[in-house]
């Protein structure tokens, strides 16, 4: 009797957690499937309506276009210094300083052209993700796993310690993964680990705008070179790349046609298109008018993902940094590879090139950044 | 992306696999034979120089780019060498290599999460058909595809653990099956916010758009061809292969004479003149002898605005008004009546962004007038016929004699200068 009273007790106080879990986990599910159904409705529609318009490819247009011939780029420079993994890196206006930060939570500026070494912070934080050069030349900008993007300004006195007058701008709930000052020292564009994007007020602190619309964790952003100079696009881990308003928060385009984590987007020179880069091993190329992708960067023999890219000055090349720890050259009209370039001895995890153009310079997890010319 | 921070095999390992699946292919995978080691006979074996081979072959690469991706195949434990099997290298000689049996593949030994998940799900299934939720049927199947050959631990995994807990008294069995429900429920991957995609999606469809036959037509790349240094080098030399950084004196900020290159880029978009300290300066001075040097005056104070302090916005702003505004303002700009309206009802109360009509207007005003009238006058063509080629600087006669790199002035140092001297300085 005992027993069968131990049974009928237990099935009494743990039976009505059951249901209610039940019926709320139903309800939820119900209106996430029609949420799911609209949602997969309109995406198709829209498919569609940009594949009206889509009446020539890239690469048919670029037949007229002169091929390229070979490629000689080597390491001109290698920057050693770094204790471990270098994670980012950002170049200073005036075309010959670097700053970059690492995993062991130190952000160092360089004179490249010299190799030489001229301020060193040690963050508060390992995993230093992003870092910026301030447009001025006179700051740098450095954030990752401790949540914030704080700014330093850039002390001459050999003896001051360039953390005292850090300054704490931007504060996620989540790692920080790219920063970037907006046309000035004014202003800070971070993105995170919180699936969120952000514009920040240097000087007070306060936060100017934010951008919701990932599903996940934003790995990467650039602002637009355009005339009105209001848009910038982000790329996240739900494969998204998007395009925001800076005025009004708001998602002004959306692409999704990557097969996994977008770790890298930059604009084309002209501001018509962007460049995206992905750990499925392919690049991509969106056209902002025509509100597609146009072409594609990949090759069977590349499997590993890539972890950031940029333009040449003209936009006629694109350099991808991958996690196999090569460079490979994609000529952006044809979309065939011009070159691929070895040297790093692991993975690349960041690629820039100069503002005037004359060279490009990588980060790896060997420790050392290479300029490439 | 990060390794740290992310959950699941790493993509690269997935399609290592596919060109593993590839290179076994019955007909055109590798061709294996017996291959001899010392004294033993090896079934199924190949060599490092087959491997490279075909590689080389099948993707259309170098042998550097073959040896390069064949050797993280070895490294990643997809084909092992028989001889030194502790050293993961592949060589380009007759030393003998093997596939990897499927089961120790590396997506196989990805964290237990994943595989408990899996576990949990076929439990589920097992024990009442269809009793999966719709999310959970979904997770299920990319499970199934993602470790599939691991598929029948899986089943065994759930069988037995289903077999066990009948052993359990119900209470502790529906104990169990709470906690576990619970659990995954809250570690199961986090659903897509859809209603804003949705707005998106909305929106995106309103849109307008240019046939791609228009937008890929861009010349873009070709106009900016010779300007491109990496493509076609830069005069006199590039600094960074040839450590002579005459190449950025001759270009600095603002020089005597510029040269021919950046003179002749001023007329590739009015941007492009703007974006140059030199070009915004000439252009300046053409607007001054028209009598219209207002209009980039207040565009550059509106930018002040814009980029600048948010401290300043409202004392920014009344000097604009003061100055380029209000009626009678000596500098005053001649903006259409609706903007300047527009304007002044949101100057009572200022933000970063009351500026931007007018700004935009007087902008397009110089883009589509003066700006055109400024590459036809005297003053531009002057400028582009006095402008510097340089000469390419001949390849030293000792190459591998290096040539000293002289360092320069930090922007840091060169604000710092220009504080120090007080505000007779001149401004950057």
């Amino acid at each position: 009797i005992l027993f069968i009273f131990e049974q009928y007790f237990c099935h009494i106080v743990l039976s009505p957690l059951i249901p209610e879990m039940a019926t709320q986990e139903v309800q939820l599910n119900e209106t996430l499937a029609h949420l799911k159904s609209e949602s997969e409705s309109l995406k198709s529609k829209l498919e569609e309506e940009r594949a009206k318009l889509h009446d020539v490819e890239l690469h048919q247009v670029a037949e007229k276009v002169e091929g390229l011939g070979q490629f000689v780029m080597k390491t001109r420079r290698t920057l050693k210094g770094h204790g471990n993994k270098v994670l980012c890196m950002d170049w200073c206006k005036d075309k010959r300083r670097i700053v970059s930060s690492s995993q062991d939570g130190k952000v160092i500026v360089w004179d490249a052209f010299t190799t030489n070494k001229e301020h060193a912070v040690t963050m508060p934080c390992t995993w230093v993700m992003a870092c910026a050069y301030a447009p001025s030349g006179c700051a740098v900008a450095c954030g990752g796993l401790d949540n914030k993007c704080s700014v330093y300004p850039l002390s001459l006195d050999k003896n001051e310690n360039l953390a005292a007058k850090k300054k704490s701008v931007a504060m996620h709930t989540n790692y920080l993964s790219a920063c970037s000052f907006t046309n000035s020292d004014m202003q800070i564009l971070t993105s995170s680990g919180d699936g969120t994007c952000a514009l920040w007020d240097v000087e007070s602190g306060q936060l100017l705008q934010s951008f919701h619309g990932h599903a996940a964790d934003v790995l990467c952003l650039d602002l637009a070179p355009s005339e009105t100079g209001n848009t910038f696009v982000s790329g996240g881990c739900d494969k998204k790349a998007n395009v925001w308003d800076m005025r009004s928060g708001q998602c002004i385009q959306s692409f999704e046609t990557h097969e996994s984590d977008i770790n890298s987007v930059r604009y084309y020179p002209s501001g018509d298109a962007f460049a995206s880069g992905s750990d499925d091993a392919t690049c991509r190329l969106y056209d902002l008018r025509a509100d597609r992708e146009v072409a594609i960067y990949s090759k069977e023999s590349i499997i590993f993902g890539v972890s950031s890219v940029d333009f040449s000055l003209s936009g006629r090349l694109l350099f991808g940094g991958y996690n196999d720890y090569t460079i490979n050259v994609w000529d952006v009209l044809k979309g065939t590879r011009v070159s691929i370039l070895f040297g790093h001895e692991n993975r690349v995890s960041t690629l820039r090139v100069s503002p005037d153009g004359t060279a490009f310079s990588t980060g790896s997890w060997d420790h050392t950044l290479r300029i490439w010319a | 992306m990060y390794p740290l921070l992310s959950s699941g095999p790493a993509t690269e390992t997935l399609r290592m696999e596919k060109v593993i699946v590839a290179m076994q292919d019955p007909d055109m995978g590798m061709k294996m034979r017996n291959q001899r080691l010392l004294i033993t006979v090896i079934p199924h074996a190949m060599t490092g120089k087959d491997i490279i081979d075909w590689l080389m072959q099948n993707y259309n690469i170098n042998e550097e780019e073959s040896l390069h991706l064949g050797g993280f195949l070895v490294q990643y434990g997809y084909i092992y060498p028989l001889k030194e099997p502790r050293c993961l290298v592949l060589r380009p000689d007759e030393s003998p290599y093997r596939f990897q049996t499927p089961y120790f593949w590396t997506s196989t030994r990805w964290p237990v999460s994943e595989l408990d998940y899996a576990i949990f799900l076929a439990k589920k299934n097992i024990r009442k058909q269809g009793e999966l939720m719709e999310y959970e049927k979904e997770r299920y199947s990319v499970l199934h595809k993602r470790i599939n050959h691991t598929w029948d631990f899986v089943v065994m995994q759930a069988r037995e653990q289903l077999r066990a807990s009948k052993q359990r008294r119900k209470a502790d069995r529906i104990v169990t099956e709470c906690q576990e429900q619970a659990y995954w429920l809250i570690n199961r991957p986090p659903v897509c916010p859809l209603s804003p995609f949705i707005e998106t999606c909305r929106r995106a469809l309103g849109r307008n758009r240019v046939k791609s036959s228009i937008c890929l037509e861009g010349s873009y790349s070709e106009q900016y061809q010779n300007h491109d240094p990496i493509m076609q080098g830069c005069l006199p030399s590039n600094p960074w292969i040839s450590d002579d950084t005459a190449h950025w004196t001759m270009n600095a900020a603002l020089v005597p004479i510029p040269t021919r290159l950046r003179v002749e880029r001023w007329s590739f978009s009015f941007m492009e003149l703007l974006s140059d300290a030199m070009g915004r300066q000439e252009f300046m001075m053409y607007l001054e002898k028209e009598f219209s040097a207002e209009n980039l005056c207040f565009w550059q104070a509106c930018e002040e605005i814009r980029h600048g302090e948010s401290s300043k916005i409202v004392e920014k702003v009344e000097e604009i008004y003061k100055n380029f505004l209000a009626p009678g303002a000596a500098r005053w700009v001649n903006i259409d009546s609706k903007t300047m309206d527009k304007t002044l009802e949101g100057i009572k109360h200022p933000h970063r962004f009351v500026m931007d009509d007018a700004q935009m207007h007087i902008y397009f005003l110089m883009k589509k007038d003066s700006y055109p009238r400024y590459l036809k006058s005297d003053l531009y063509k002057s400028m582009l016929s006095k402008a510097i080629v340089p000469q390419e600087t001949k390849k030293s006669v000792f190459p591998f004699v290096r040539r000293q790199r002289h360092s320069s002035p930090s922007p840091a140092q060169a604000a710092e200068d220009s504080r120090s001297k007080g505000p007779q300085a001149g401004s950057d």
